[in-house]
């Protein structure tokens, strides 16, 4: 059984749909990267498999003991308060609420549990440093370890390199790639359809035409073949 | 000076002046706060828009003739709050558009009441006293200042209890949402605090003042302090030590001056003290 399967969901607002009769499934290890252009409605989809609001048709299933809230998720930078007064420590931490259920404060668990990604992240020497003062690349570590205290099992990625310099984004592919290899799922939305393609396993495209399928498929297609001329042209992505 | 200390003396003696000042200061530790979490979800006029709210619904508690206000205005401030903050989440209306509506409607109601059905001779100070808090902090019964300290200790209670909440609600709501936490329900939390700190706070600074209250602490904090407790912690200690030297001056100087805008008056000060010491911080680090 697949870790998350998506079945003929129709997405949108009261006002009218924005995609039609789309499919999709991860099982657990997968690297998906979800492709469109903008206003395809790459974000209405990511909000709907975070539950974050309601598919008008269709369904999304958990499977493979994958449960509703256990989707890890790295927002936008964009979507973050600026100048929000957070310490790096504070902000992991939050990720781990989830787990003590109606606990109104962290116990032992979960602060080993920051402790651990906070660590796994290299972010060790800046846990008591200001959120709104690390530079880009490394707040964007910061929400990775804090999306790792929410989960164990699926990632969900929102466009992770948006905004950083190319060194920054060639680590932060590294860093997904490596939790990957580790058996985290990950599903990244991204513009950058090289890295897609160079990275993941799985591809969706999401436009007019809707397409699922592996890499290799996805190279088939017609769409396929004209972004790898252009990466032909402008050389490979290493 | 000496002539100051003295008054101050003189007036300690009287039970009323300790009560306002454990009031004073009680309801600074509770309006303080929320002031992060509102400056940051762009609610700073919250406070504002609540308390001219409570002030149309006193006005009506003062028509219909209830001795006890509490029961009218405390229901409908928090009824608005739960409908202000709504708005944020889903945007038919914008946040800041929605409380400007609601806040000069139930100001300009309150007003017209008033003088319609007028319950004492000078409308005006009555008004103006509901405004500008003037001496109301003053004339608090004991049934007041006890109904005052329980309404402190359950808001900061329930904001201890949620705190954890209450931070991932205000950093990234969507997270949260995603995560599992019922973000309605510490939105929701967080609009009841906010309207039952607004109606206490009426008592000491009056409705039009209410946002500094919440507001300078949390502002003066951040300029100095990096992380959401230290922040927190701040905005309390400032808050409470400003209120209490706003009362002390009010009371111990001659002319008698207004407690509202003398406590507004020294937190202005603290967030200029605060706004230089941020600067200075910062030069010294670059």
């Amino acid at each position: 059984m697949a870790q998350l399967a998506c079945n003929h969901l129709t997405l949108g607002y009261e006002n009218g749909a924005i995609l039609r009769d789309l499919s999709f499934s991860v099982e657990q290890g997968d690297y998906l990267a979800i492709v469109g252009e903008n206003g395809s409605g790459k974000t209405t989809l990511m909000k709907t498999v975070l539950g974050l609001m309601k598919p008008l048709k269709g369904e999304i299933l958990f499977g493979d003991g994958l449960k509703k809230f256990e989707i890890g998720y790295l927002p936008q930078q964009s979507f973050i308060q600026r100048d929000f007064p957070a310490s790096v420590w504070e902000v992991v931490l939050s990720g781990c609420l989830s787990m003590g259920k109606f606990r109104p404060f962290y116990g032992k668990k979960e602060r080993e549990r920051a402790r651990k990604n906070i660590e796994k992240m290299r972010l060790t020497e800046l846990t008591k440093r200001s959120y709104r003062e690390l530079s880009g690349g490394q707040q964007q570590r910061v929400l990775l370890a804090r999306a790792l205290c929410a989960t164990e099992k699926i990632l969900l990625l929102d466009e992770p390199v948006s905004g950083l310099d190319p060194k920054v984004t060639a680590e932060m592919y590294e860093i997904i790639k490596t939790l990957n290899q580790e058996g985290i799922t990950i599903i990244m939305i991204s513009h950058d359809i090289r890295a897609a393609l160079h990275y993941a396993n799985k591809i969706l495209h999401i436009g007019k035409e809707n397409f699922f399928g592996s890499v290799e498929g996805y190279l088939a297609t017609e769409r396929g073949r004209e972004y790898t001329a252009e990466i032909a042209e402008e050389g490979d992505y290493e | 000076m000496s002539e100051f200390f003295h008054r101050l003396n003189d007036y300690l003696q009287f039970p009323f002046v300790r009560y306002a000042l454990i009031v004073g200061v009680l309801i600074a530790l509770c309006s303080s706060l929320l002031g992060v979490t509102l400056v940051l979800k762009r609610f700073s006029f919250i406070g504002d828009g609540l308390s001219h709210v409570a002030f149309g619904a006193m006005a009506v508690a003062a028509v219909v003739g209830l001795t006890n206000q509490m029961m009218i205005v405390m229901p409908v401030t928090i009824l608005c709050a739960i409908l202000l903050l709504r708005t944020g989440s889903n945007a038919r209306m914008k946040g800041d558009a929605s409380v400007a509506l609601v806040s000069v409607f139930a100001l300009a109601l309150g007003y017209l009441l008033m003088n319609i059905f007028p319950t004492s001779s000078n409308v005006s100070a009555d008004v103006c006293g509901t405004l500008f808090g003037s001496t109301s902090v003053l004339t608090l019964t004991k049934v007041e200042v006890w109904v005052s300290v329980g309404l402190s200790l359950v808001t900061v209670s329930v904001f201890a209890i949620f705190y954890n909440r209450i931070f991932a609600v205000t950093f990234d709501e969507s997270f949260a949402k995603a995560t599992g936490v019922k973000t309605t329900l510490y939105n929701l939390i967080i609009a009841v605090i906010i309207a039952v700190v607004i109606v206490l706070a009426m008592n000491l600074v009056g409705s039009l003042l209410i946002s500094a209250l919440i507001i300078f602490p949390a502002l003066s904090a951040m300029r100095v302090f990096k992380s959401f407790r230290s922040v927190t912690i701040a905005s309390v200690l400032i808050s409470m030590v400003t209120a209490f030297v706003g009362l002390i001056l009010a009371i111990g100087l001659k002319q008698g001056l207004p407690v509202g805008p003398t406590i507004v008056m020294v937190q202005a000060g603290a967030f200029a003290v605060f706004f230089i010491a941020g600067m200075i911080k910062q030069g010294v680090k670059r």
